[in-house]
């Protein structure tokens, strides 16, 4: 699928496909000519990611064939052992964690779940986690403290899910305990925003010792859509609205919210999922690494301070 | 997402009781009350127990000793770190209007003072304030009255009364809600009671950090508390929602709640459950 503002490469794309239906053996000249038109491909995709805006940098991290979670773990862990429930309510399938490997490092790992196809999607309420999913989350980072594990966080949601049942079940109380938990976690916390970074339902597990950002990904306070209609009082101002925002990884390394953006390949990480998990492990494996050597102790105190110094301007 | 919808739908409830000059209507309820007698109940309708909303002035005055409160943190202001402009303007221009109508710089006071000779640290939202929403400037002195409670051995008494995280700071805004989280997590650390207090309204990225930490949970009777609005919540589930949603009294009946005390009995309370909590 390709997305509006790649309408130039996706007609490059056919063309490509044109020329090869015509010459299934090409030689010589029609080499050539291939070589060129995969080049112009190439040169266009570039050229196009180079200059996102904030609005079409949002349509990337929605992309339909963006990785998700699991992408990351069977692309990143040679092992994962999945855990499930809260103990108290219920197991949220839009959130998910367990035991995994990276490299040599045993890690929880935790994460929004958006799912693949239709089916996937609505059990994991399209990873709009619920309190049960947020506490889930909790009595993982919990086990990892207590098994010296540090905690590595994958977040892509639109949103925590605002449903009647999520309210009763006191979302807002689950999202409010994860941050004063993971304020007080005495194990290391790496925060990576994949795709959506929406809001509550993100930071809901987002405290980390190191926030990273995939450099597609986008980080808000309110979706653009939402903002639009609220201070637009037109929905249809979205573009407006996140290019005000600031929601880019770009913005948010500026205004010193995330630690380091990792790049992904050209044409946004649905186009290479091995260029991706390539480029997330080895960041991780550096934070990783660097982290592990920090007491827990000074650790507690340095996120405090990070936390503390967000909005700090006079 | 969500929660913003919300300080729309608060802002067209209920208003101030219609200004005459000595008889005053109940927005709820809407009988006749004489002037005095609002105010002498604390602009509380004695009929239907409506709250109206406070200042972050009255609020002291209803809970702290006469002459005890000691304002902090009042170099601390609201910032612009996005430049943020909407279809109405910069956000600069919206906040000194701000500024000006309510005589403060954020959205929220901080000090300290004394519940019938107990000390407290106290940070008290004002909605008049941008909706009372949690910005940069909410959030450092919410931060900065933890600590100075830390430090003091304070106990530490929020109160509420917000739509949630300011859009127009942004990410910067929604980082309020672990930093305020981190300074309590060190209120705890230092075994201090913190008891919140959900005025109407308390919503959103207020009600999702700190409002729902507390070690007691007290709110004002009717107040709206909860995480996502309304409309967003039956748009997305397609239901209607009952009348007592999100109420102060539907979140005790969930038990997020420990109690619903009335303005009038509120100091006397606080007193107790300081005193129960070891404090002097």
């Amino acid at each position: 699928m390709s997305l509006d503002f790649e309408k130039e490469v996706a007609e490059i794309e056919s063309r490509i496909e044109e020329f090869k239906s015509k010459n299934p053996e090409p030689t010589g000249t029609l080499v050539k000519e291939l070589n060129r038109l995969e080049t112009e491909r190439a040169d266009k995709l570039k050229e196009i990611y180079a200059g996102l805006t904030p609005w079409q940098t949002v349509q990337v991290a929605r992309h339909p064939e963006r990785p998700l979670i699991r992408d990351f773990i069977s692309g990143i862990c040679s092992e994962f052992i999945e855990l499930h429930g809260d103990r108290l309510f219920g197991d949220d399938r839009g959130m998910i964690g367990g035991f995994a490997m990276i490299d040599k490092h045993r890690v929880m790992v935790i994460g929004h779940q958006k799912g693949k196809d239709l089916d996937e999607k609505i059990k994991c309420n399209f990873g709009q986690a619920c309190p049960e999913g947020y506490r889930k989350a909790l009595r993982l980072m919990k086990l990892a403290e207590k098994f010296h594990m540090p905690v590595v966080t994958f977040i892509d949601t639109p949103g925590a899910f605002p449903g009647r049942d999520a309210e009763e079940r006191g979302q807002a109380e689950a999202i409010a305990r994860n941050l004063l938990e993971m304020a007080a976690l005495k194990t290391p916390i790496v925060a990576l925003v994949t795709g959506e970074g929406g809001s509550g339902g993100a930071i809901g597990i987002g405290v980390g010792d190191v926030v990273l950002m995939l450099s597609n990904s986008v980080y808000s306070v309110i979706s653009p859509e939402g903002c639009a209609s609220i201070l637009w009082r037109d929905g249809t101002k979205a573009a407006e609205a996140a290019n005000a925002l600031k929601i880019t990884a770009k913005s948010l390394l500026q205004l010193k919210i995330i630690d380091e953006i990792i790049p992904e390949p050209v044409g946004g990480a649905h186009r290479d999922y091995a260029g991706t998990m390539k480029a997330t492990k080895k960041t991780l494996l550096k934070h990783l690494e660097s982290l592990e050597k920090i007491s827990a102790r000074k650790l507690t105190a340095r996120r405090f301070d990070k936390f503390a110094a967000m909005g700090r301007f006079k | 997402m969500g929660w913003f919808h919300k300080s729309k739908e608060i802002a067209a409830k209920p208003e101030s009781p219609k200004k005459e000059d000595i008889w005053i209507q109940c927005p709820s309820c809407k009988a006749h009350i004489y002037k005095e007698e609002w105010e002498k109940n604390l602009k509380v309708c004695d009929r239907c127990h409506f709250h109206e909303r406070l200042t972050w002035k009255e609020r002291v005055d209803i809970l702290m000793d006469e002459g005890s409160f000691v304002e902090l943190n009042t170099k601390v202001s609201w910032n612009d770190p996005l430049k943020f402009s909407d279809s109405k303007g910069p956000y600069a221009d919206k906040a000194v209007e701000n500024c000006e109508k309510t005589g403060m710089k954020e959205s929220v006071a901080t000090g300290t003072g004394k519940i019938k000779g107990i000390k407290a640290a106290i940070a008290v939202m004002d909605f008049r304030f941008m909706g009372g929403s949690l910005a940069s400037g909410t959030g450092e002195k919410i931060l900065q009255t933890a600590m100075y409670a830390v430090k003091h051995k304070l106990p530490y008494i929020i109160i509420s009364a917000s739509g949630g995280a300011r859009m127009h700071e942004g990410i910067v805004s929604l980082m309020q809600m672990p930093k305020t989280c981190a300074a309590l997590a060190q209120l705890r650390e230092a075994n201090l009671p913190y008891i919140s207090i959900m005025t109407d309204p308390t919503t959103g990225g207020v009600s999702a950090s700190y409002a729902m930490v507390g070690d007691i949970h007290i709110a004002e009777p009717r107040s709206l508390i909860g995480f996502a609005g309304r409309r967003v919540i039956e748009e997305t589930i397609k239901q209607k929602l009952p009348d007592d949603f999100q109420t102060a009294e539907y979140l005790v009946d969930h038990g997020f709640v420990d109690m619903i005390v009335h303005r009038k009995d509120m100091k006397d309370m606080l007193f107790k459950i300081l005193k129960y909590a070891g404090c002097r």
